[in-house]
């Protein structure tokens, strides 16, 4: 069953119209990236889905309820957690901090403070860091922060902007690491990527965007072995 | 012994008329911190207290601490209003834009009371009846103790509510990153309401603090130290709550030792000197963070 469905989405900056009719379903416990280029409009589909933008025309649905219209600060609570491109740590608060904003539409303490366990258990050098700024963490350490932020909102969906971006390549099979026990735990994921490869090596289907249009889509282990995929993203 | 105490006297002095400009500038400085902008009406909001503290208890003859109450809701609500009338609008628009609404709203405060109440001063007395006390041969009258222990338990009462409650965590996040807030769930909105409010709700009690020192009330009353209190929270930095509580205490403290020491007609041209001197060295303020552009 879709989980999350978008529908038509029509999305415009000003008179530029970014993306130009684009659908596409998740199904629950898949992993399912959106790959393309700089400028493909990953981004701003992410943005769509969670309010920060917009759309003119289209729809998205998540668990069978049209969620167009919410307000962005209703959506976390709904169960779907965005990390965001560029992490967005807050720099200026604590480790600790940033996690229990993570968890602020929670209410149950007790079960705040289990998920936060968890999420120690998982990302143990946030625990180590736990009273240290978000700012002083290196780039590696602020996307688990980010990604630990919003697994304390317990989603049953996580999207994820560009988790790969400017980390190292020992770092960023570490994070795919984690994406893919996230979503082994029970957790849907949506995953936009530039670094294909990686992407569609955790993927189970994959939508690959060009300008704003969805130009293939299919089953990731087939789109890892298609001609035109791999010239154009694989870099082979 | 008569320097010491009369210096005494004057850092005392300082230390009333700062705590004032501290709690003014307390609101510049979140409004600042949250909303990006400085709002400029911010000073006419000490007037409208002032006022809404005399209409309580001379025309409608309300016991004093009603009409403290009162008068504070008052201010919160008109601030709350000025908000999403005049700035919620411009969420979007060029900071330029703010600022002259800003100014606007400034206008239109002063004028509407100029409008109400006529411009002729109407003489005020003090509602804070506190005995003065005799200490070490120092006379502390009851209104600076008053206003001391106000502005201590204010600025205890709103570190305590920033740290420790969920809407401080809020407005520390919507502070940093209006959209990462959005995204855990935070109603942007309603938090920079909430610290309009807030601010507000400062004004009206360093309005009536400020009312009780100088006791005549006129439409322009708010504009000095309005523009006092912005130059102490850019002077301790802009955004910074400790750096405004510290800002306003020191700008206090110069103005009174230049009044007594100096000459009371150059005061206030050594308070905005000191400003000028201190953003020369540190252009974010004493306690400013200075921020990183990235590129």
């Amino acid at each position: 069953m879709a989980i999350l469905e978008v529908k038509d989405l029509e999305v415009y900056y000003g008179i530029i119209k970014a993306i130009k009719g684009i659908s596409f379903e998740v199904n629950e416990g898949e992993v399912i990236a959106l790959i393309g280029a700089n400028g493909a409009g990953k981004t701003t589909i992410l943005h769509t889905i969670t309010g920060l933008l917009s759309p003119k025309k289209g729809q998205v649905i998540f668990e069978g309820t049209d969620i167009t219209k919410v307000p962005a600060h209703k959506i976390v609570g709904l169960g779907m957690a965005h990390v965001p491109e560029g992490r967005r740590v807050f720099a200026n608060l604590s480790v600790y901090q940033n996690l229990k904003l993570g968890a602020y539409t929670r209410k149950d303490k007790e079960e705040i403070e289990s998920t936060l366990e968890m999420i120690y258990k998982r990302f143990p050098r946030l625990e180590e860091r736990k009273n240290q700024l978000a700012g002083t963490l290196s780039g590696g350490e602020q996307q688990m922060l980010a990604m630990g932020r919003a697994l304390m909102s317990h989603p049953k969906i996580i999207l994820m902007d560009e988790p790969s971006m400017g980390l190292s390549p020992i770092l960023v099979n570490e994070i795919f690491d984690i994406i893919r026990s996230v979503n082994e735990t029970g957790t849907t994921v949506l995953l936009v990527e530039q670094n294909a490869k990686k992407a569609l090596a955790i993927a189970n289907r994959a939508y690959v965007l060009e300008t704003g249009r969805i130009v293939t889509s299919g089953d990731a282990k087939e789109l890892m072995n298609d001609d035109t995929i791999k010239k154009a993203y694989l870099g082979e | 012994m008569a320097l010491i105490t009369s210096i005494l006297e004057q850092l005392l002095n300082g230390l009333r008329i700062g705590s004032v400009y501290a709690l003014i500038a307390l609101g510049y400085t979140m409004v600042y911190g949250i909303a990006k902008m400085i709002n400029f009406a911010h000073g006419d909001i000490i007037m409208v207290g002032a006022y809404a503290l005399y209409v309580y208890v001379s025309l409608l003859k309300l016991p004093p601490v009603l009409a403290v109450i009162l008068t504070i809701i008052t201010c919160s609500v008109i601030g709350i209003t000025i908000e999403k009338v005049a700035y919620k609008p411009l969420r979007k628009a060029q900071p330029l834009a703010v600022l002259i609404t800003a100014i606007g709203v400034s206008y239109l405060l002063q004028n509407l009371s100029l409008l109400i109440f006529k411009a002729t001063p109407i003489p005020f007395g003090s509602i804070i009846k506190v005995p003065s006390v005799k200490l070490a041969g120092l006379n502390i009258s009851g209104l600076t103790i008053v206003t001391l222990v106000v502005t201590v338990a204010v600025m205890v009462g709103l570190t305590l509510f920033i740290n420790r409650t969920r809407m401080g965590h809020a407005m520390l996040a919507v502070s940093e990153d209006k959209g990462a807030a959005e995204l855990m769930g935070i109603n942007v909105n309603r938090t920079i309401s909430v610290t309009f409010a807030i601010g507000s709700a400062l004004a009206a009690v360093a309005g009536i603090l400020y009312i009780s020192q100088y006791e005549t009330l006129l439409p322009t009353l708010g504009a000095l130290p309005g523009i006092k209190a912005f130059v102490a929270a850019v002077l301790g930095g802009i955004g910074s709550i400790p750096g405004a509580m510290f800002g306003g205490i020191i700008l206090g403290i110069i103005e009174s030792m230049s009044k007594a020491y100096i000459s009371t007609q150059l005061s206030d041209a050594i308070v905005f000197s000191v400003l000028v001197v201190v953003l020369l060295v540190k252009p974010s303020g004493i306690l400013g963070k200075l921020k990183a552009e990235k590129v």
